[in-house]
């Protein structure tokens, strides 16, 4: 049986993979998909908790996760369809005007 | 162990060397078809000494032939990586769904029974939506990577039209789920050899009398979930009336333009491969799978009382050759469709899957689910 | 050496190489087809943690409906300039993570290995997710649906064409 440390050690690697993502990464679009990677790696925590403790809690909030995850992504796109459309950019670094 | 394992590979290998074929004989039924829908003779070309054998040399050795040995092309500036991805998922995608397709009962040999079924998932019917929403892929990523606006064009409206009625598919189905009250299809094909009479309360003797002896198939269930089922299953493979992304008036061939050879032939035999899994999904979930009606596992029951004892080897071979009439039944009706009727305009499409669909098929939940209420 | 340690390890050195095209790719388009690969991977791993119902769905609205949208958006948008890196940045954001990735490990593993309950054979199965789902947890079931109307119309008004 594979232990679970594994489970969380694979989790964390990727949750961190899709931090770097968001930090450093200069596209919007790529932005988003990484926050989408740690969500992911969030729902694998869940359901190898989920396994080793016999519970179906974990899944259930797995589920309600892929909905809000779903939700996000589609507004998130949306806003970034019209910040194309108005800085006709997708860098991050350009969309400073909140900024002192 | 290694028998199991071996089991399922053979079971695998069946269906697989099964459906390939299929796609491979469709494709000549449809020439010949529809050639003699259109009063003209087909091709005829290709012939082995003189032996055309019907036409079946063309299409099962001269078409394979004649796409495995053109160049493989790729368009400048088309993404190299991806335009050889996209026919791959389009292919994988169509041909993984069989795997939860019952084509028999069981199978017993000795001391070993064998159910006839490649994956016995307990979420059946969810992994065929879930491999058919991986299909849209194959689509969105062969229309951008052949750096083409006639091909993006077709592959942006295919994906829309495929993602449209995978919504419509999943909720006509739900009717059925809940009459059957399992996602296992194997489970849905054995409780469809029920009669009617016997889903039936004692107080509904009028309804008892009348359809009563008819086994309790999907169609006689609920037949709206079939029609919209199966409409929705025809626009989800892209075929006609349904056929604007890859129309050949219209579009140049859409998403296809830019295939050639190899790729194109995964593309088509993808695209056949897709009408004998609608096929096999129909007939599973509404015309009672590998059922042959009032034939159980050790003979035939009649409706009015007698009963004739069969052997099981020959039980199962009865179930599993009804299971593929039914399939090749359904092929010919989706194939006689495709010739006989124009295709939809892209509005009129979108039209029909959201307005007219959706709403029927959330119309047809509510109406089960009182019905079902209703008899308990 | 157990047969499901050996599939775990293929399959995480898999999901862990997708995730890094995602994050480190420069062509936009492969980077979604990375994080379509990452997420079947882990729809896999989700089927080997007895969530067969969890996996499906996962497949189905994770890789088919959400990653189709940011397909759509993305050749919508068709960014033409690549966008432009820094490799001080990216060196010091890779040690970043390893640090991060490191103490997170460190902290969530506690060395004696768990070995997991042993539950029943319809554990994960769809009948036992909608028992958890429409009884206990009906109050969060329906607010995620308010949730998704609420994204809806969001999402036709923020992407609306001024006119």
């Amino acid at each position: 049986m594979v232990p679970l440390d594994y489970y969380l050690v694979l989790s964390a690697m990727i949750f961190a993979i899709g931090a770097i993502g968001v930090l450093v990464r200069r596209n919007l679009i790529v932005v988003l998909m990484s926050v989408e990677l740690m969500l992911n790696a969030v729902n694998l925590t869940f359901i190898a908790f989920s396994r080793y403790l016999g519970s179906m809690q974990g899944q259930v909030v797995v589920v309600f996760v892929m909905a809000v995850a779903a939700a996000e992504a589609v507004i998130g796109l949306a806003i970034i369809i019209s910040v194309f459309r108005h800085r006709r950019s997708l860098d991050p670094q350009e969309m400073q005007l909140l900024k002192w | 162990m290694i028998i199991d394992i071996g089991i399922i590979a053979a079971k695998a290998f069946l269906v697989l060397f099964m459906v390939l074929n299929l796609a491979g004989i469709l494709g000549w039924i449809e020439r010949k078809g529809s050639a003699l829908i259109q009063d003209r003779v087909g091709a005829n070309r290709a012939s082995i000494l003189g032996f055309a054998g019907l036409g079946l040399v063309n299409t099962l050795i001269a078409d394979p032939l004649k796409f495995l040995t053109k160049e493989d092309f790729v368009p400048p500036q088309g993404d190299k990586f991806l335009h050889t991805l996209a026919p791959c998922m389009a292919l994988f995608t169509a041909l993984v769904t069989f795997a939860v397709i019952p084509f028999g009962d069981v199978l017993v040999l000795g001391e070993r029974v064998i159910n006839l079924q490649v994956a016995s998932l307990n979420v059946g019917i969810l992994y065929v939506f879930a491999m058919g929403s991986l299909g849209v892929y194959g689509i969105v990523i062969g229309a951008w990577a052949s750096n083409n606006k006639f091909s993006l064009l077709g592959g942006v409206r295919g994906s829309a039209q495929m993602i449209s009625y995978e919504v419509a598919m999943g909720l006509s189905v739900i009717g059925i789920l809940m009459v059957f009250g399992t996602l296992e299809l194997q489970e849905i094909a054995r409780g469809q050899g029920a009669l009617i009479r016997d889903l039936l309360p004692e107080s509904a003797s009028f309804l008892r009398s009348t359809v009563g002896w008819l086994p309790a198939w999907g169609v006689f269930l609920q037949p709206l979930a079939f029609l919209l089922f199966f409409v929705a299953a025809v626009a989800e493979t892209k075929r006609i009336p349904f056929d604007l992304p890859e129309g050949e008036s219209e579009l140049v061939a859409g998403y296809h333009v830019e295939y050639s050879g190899g790729k194109f032939l995964m593309f088509f035999a993808g695209e056949f491969a897709e009408i004998v899994t609608v096929a096999a999904l129909v007939t599973t979930l509404f015309f009672g799978g590998w059922q042959v009606p009032y034939l159980m596992r050790d003979g035939f029951h009649l409706p009015w009382g007698e009963t004739v004892l069969l052997p099981q080897l020959a039980v199962t071979a009865l179930q599993v050759g009804a299971f593929t009439l039914k399939v090749l039944f359904f092929c010919w009706l989706q194939i006689l469709l495709r010739w006989s009727v124009p295709r939809f305009r892209y509005d009129q499409v979108m039209r029909l899957g959201w307005k007219m669909l959706l709403p029927l098929a959330l119309l047809n939940v509510i109406v089960t689910a009182i019905v079902i209420v209703a008899v308990q | 050496m157990d047969l499901s340690v050996i599939l775990f390890f293929v399959l995480a050195g898999l999901l862990v190489m997708s995730s890094l095209m995602v994050v480190f790719l420069r062509n936009v388009v492969h980077c979604a087809m990375a994080l379509v690969a990452a997420l079947f991977l882990i729809a896999i791993f989700f089927l080997m943690l007895h969530a067969p119902m969890v996996g499906v769905l996962q497949v189905l609205v994770y890789a088919g409906a959400i990653m189709v949208l940011f397909l759509f958006v993305i050749m919508f948008l068709n960014p033409n300039t690549p966008e432009p890196r820094r490799k001080l940045w990216w060196g010091f954001g890779s040690l970043a993570a390893l640090l991060f990735a490191g103490s997170l490990a460190a902290l969530m593993t506690n060395g004696e290995s768990a070995d997991p309950m042993s539950v029943a054979e319809v554990f994960g199965s769809p009948e036992m997710l909608a028992k958890s789902l429409f009884t206990d947890f009906v109050l969060p079931f329906e607010i995620a649906s308010v949730l998704l109307l609420v994204a809806i119309i969001g999402a036709v008004v923020l992407a609306k064409r001024e006119p």
